[in-house]
């Protein structure tokens, strides 16, 4: 784990939380304690099981916790060098951070490219029409797909969903679940061009999802959370060899399954944290 | 591979950005508008009295009616005070045109402006609430502006009613029904394209996306609040419009006319002809003041001499209206628009089903 911090620390990173705590209504204590630093241009990947607070850290970054009566009590939220906790979500937009909400969520009364200029609401330049060829680069079923955009498969509404996002020429964009009811190939195929937005336009990512392995794999750093905390963290490479990891994560590392008493089990060990 | 297919044309298929995005979804579409607006350019001329009232009515109406589609069907939130509004334009249109020495020419569009002041106000608070508690925050506008134009005398002449002069271009005075159509025919061109361009923009696009999804749109970075307002704002301006037209076209003005119960028709109109939809506003509005006339007519047609039915054709005209309310919304909650473009859509592929 020392290592991993030091590896951190040589990238200059462009979003940082530290220590965040948030709390719901008032009185439901979500988040407890929560750092975690992004690295200028990286994928940046974060685990764990339901519940255990991945969606509720985005919004915390994106700002949607207001809608949801929700709110960062403790910590600081640093985005270019400028705390961004607690502010509306347009303004973070403006800043340059898009969030790809869980479940796509795209508009389904307009057209695919009404979509993705609803994405470049931000922006008021004029090559808003060469970045929606861009988008059509990156997924060309979109662009045989002239109907309202509620007929789109799921997939196809994922990509749309991601499409918009890079039409805000955002330097980051968080993704929650983009696997999310993909069949195993599109999530290949999902994954293969994020990792492209990614690598082309240097665009940062966060990334939230449940299939570790895809995860693991397309990303370079990787936290794993559980009940409100950071339970795990490391490069991708350690935690794909991570024992834990692959006992609860990744279906297993060794065939026969071990006894909890010969596992050195962060879940033991957390309960004296 | 492509000179194999037939070439008949078997639907609008569009190739560019900019075919995706015009005021008029088909060429056809444009044709037809250009058409139907130079026939009514000839209707005061081959109609008599009757029809051109009733084409002024639809007219009227029809602006603020999608003032009201504008708020209710693009941006999903509800208001029960439109009619408050319209009853707003009437007043200050009158008010101006009387007081300041303006012409009318010019205070048609100052009331509009006037009202959507007013609306913005009103939209303040009604941007932070939504569903149940914004339908009774803006009733309790319908309320506020009744009672005031009941007791402000200097704006509205109270329970005596103001006076609206003539409407009057270069000295020539328009108060004939066949002069003042073409006045309502240039406002009713002019804001229905506004009103069809608004939704191509920026703006119209955000509109939708507030009401679509709230959480996706701030997500982009919309500012819900802006939009709710803003959409306040222009609905209001659209009834004041409306109103303002319909007060120069009667001559007189007075408070009885502006209750909820207008503002209910005007949400018939629009639930009737399509929420979200620009032409679905105008085809409401037709419907909804046909009815009643038509409803007349039968009753005219059945029993001319049967006074219990002739005496109860006040009663029978609301229920009309309250029952094509609850037909539409089981049989056709997409309205008339919705409708019509099933239709195209059939005729379109014919002899095809798909």
């Amino acid at each position: 784990m020392g290592e991993a911090v030091q590896k951190t620390e040589t990238k200059e990173s462009i979003l940082s939380i530290n220590n965040i705590e948030v709390v719901y209504d008032e009185v439901i204590l979500v988040l407890r304690g929560i750092s975690l630093e992004v690295p200028k241009g990286e994928i940046v990947t974060l685990l764990g099981p339901n519940g255990a607070g991945k969606s509720t850290t985005l919004k915390a970054v994106s700002g949607l916790l207001k809608t949801e009566d929700g709110e960062v009590t403790k910590g600081s939220i640093v985005f270019k060098g400028e705390a961004i906790s607690n502010r509306d979500p347009d303004d973070i937009v403006r800043r340059g951070i898009f969030q790809v909400m869980e479940g796509r969520r795209i508009i389904e009364d307009m057209t695919v490219v009404e979509n993705l200029r609803l994405g470049a609401y931000t922006r008021r330049d004029r090559e808003i029409k060469d970045d929606i060829d861009r988008v059509f680069d990156y997924f060309p079923r979109l662009k045989e797909r002239t109907g309202l955009a509620g007929y789109l498969s799921g997939g196809e509404q994922q990509m749309l969903a991601i499409g918009r996002a890079v039409m805000a020429r955002p330097e980051m964009i968080l993704l929650d679940e983009p696997s999310m009811g993909l069949s195993p190939l599109l999530v290949k195929e999902v994954f293969g061009i994020i990792r492209n937005i990614n690598q082309q336009q240097g665009i940062t990512m966060l990334l939230v999802e449940q299939n570790a392995n895809m995860a693991l794999h397309c990303a370079s750093y990787g936290y794993v959370m559980e009940s409100g905390k950071i339970a795990l963290d490391g490069t991708c490479e350690e935690l794909l060899n991570n024992e834990d990891m692959k006992e609860f994560y990744l279906s297993g590392g060794d065939k026969d399954r071990k006894s909890f008493k010969n596992l050195k089990s962060y879940k033991r060990r957390k309960r004296w944290m | 591979m492509a000179s194999a297919h037939s070439r008949m044309r078997c639907g609008e298929f569009r190739t560019t950005y900019q075919a995706d995005m015009t005021i008029f979804p088909t060429p056809l579409a444009r044709q037809v508008a250009i058409v139907s607006v130079l026939l009514l350019l000839l209707a005061p001329l081959c109609l008599n009295a009757y029809y051109l009232n009733l084409l002024i009515q639809i007219g009227y109406y029809g602006i603020a009616a999608l003032g009201l589609n504008i708020v209710v069907g693009f941006t999903g939130q509800i208001s029960l005070g439109h009619a408050a509004f319209f009853g707003l334009g009437a007043f200050a249109s009158a008010w101006i045109s009387n007081n300041s020495g303006i012409p009318v020419f010019f205070s048609i569009p100052l009331a509009g402006l006037l009202t959507m002041a007013v609306g913005l106000l009103v939209g303040v608070p009604a941007g932070r609430i939504k569903g149940l508690y914004l339908a009774i925050a803006t009733l309790a506008s319908q309320y506020i502006l009744e009672d005031f134009f009941a007791r402000a005398e200097w704006f509205t002449g109270g329970s005596a009613g103001a006076m609206a002069s003539p409407f009057s271009v270069f000295g020539y005075i328009m108060n004939s029904d066949q002069s003042y159509f073409y006045v309502v025919l240039f406002y009713v061109v002019l804001l229905f394209l506004a009103g069809a361009n608004l939704m191509r923009t920026r703006d119209g696009r955000a509109f939708v996306a507030v009401r679509d999804h709230y959480l996706s749109a701030e997500i982009m970075g919309i500012n819900l609040n802006k939009y709710r307002i803003l959409s306040f704002g222009i609905s209001s301006f659209y009834a004041g419009i409306g109103g303002a037209l319909f007060g120069h076209y009667l001559g007189f003005v007075s408070a009885e006319g502006f209750t909820l119960l207008l503002s209910i028709q005007f949400l018939g109109m629009v639930i009737i002809g399509g929420l979200g939809s620009v032409m679905g506003s105008m085809l409401g509005t037709i419907f909804m003041v046909l009815l009643p006339e038509v409803m007349e007519f039968g009753v005219h047609l059945v029993g001319s001499n049967n006074t219990a039915l002739t005496q109860a054709l006040a009663y029978i005209k609301e229920m009309a209206i309250g029952l094509a309310i609850i037909l539409f919304l089981i049989f056709e909650p997409d309205g008339l628009a919705h409708r019509w473009r099933m239709i195209k859509n059939y005729w379109k592929l014919y002899p095809f089903s798909y």
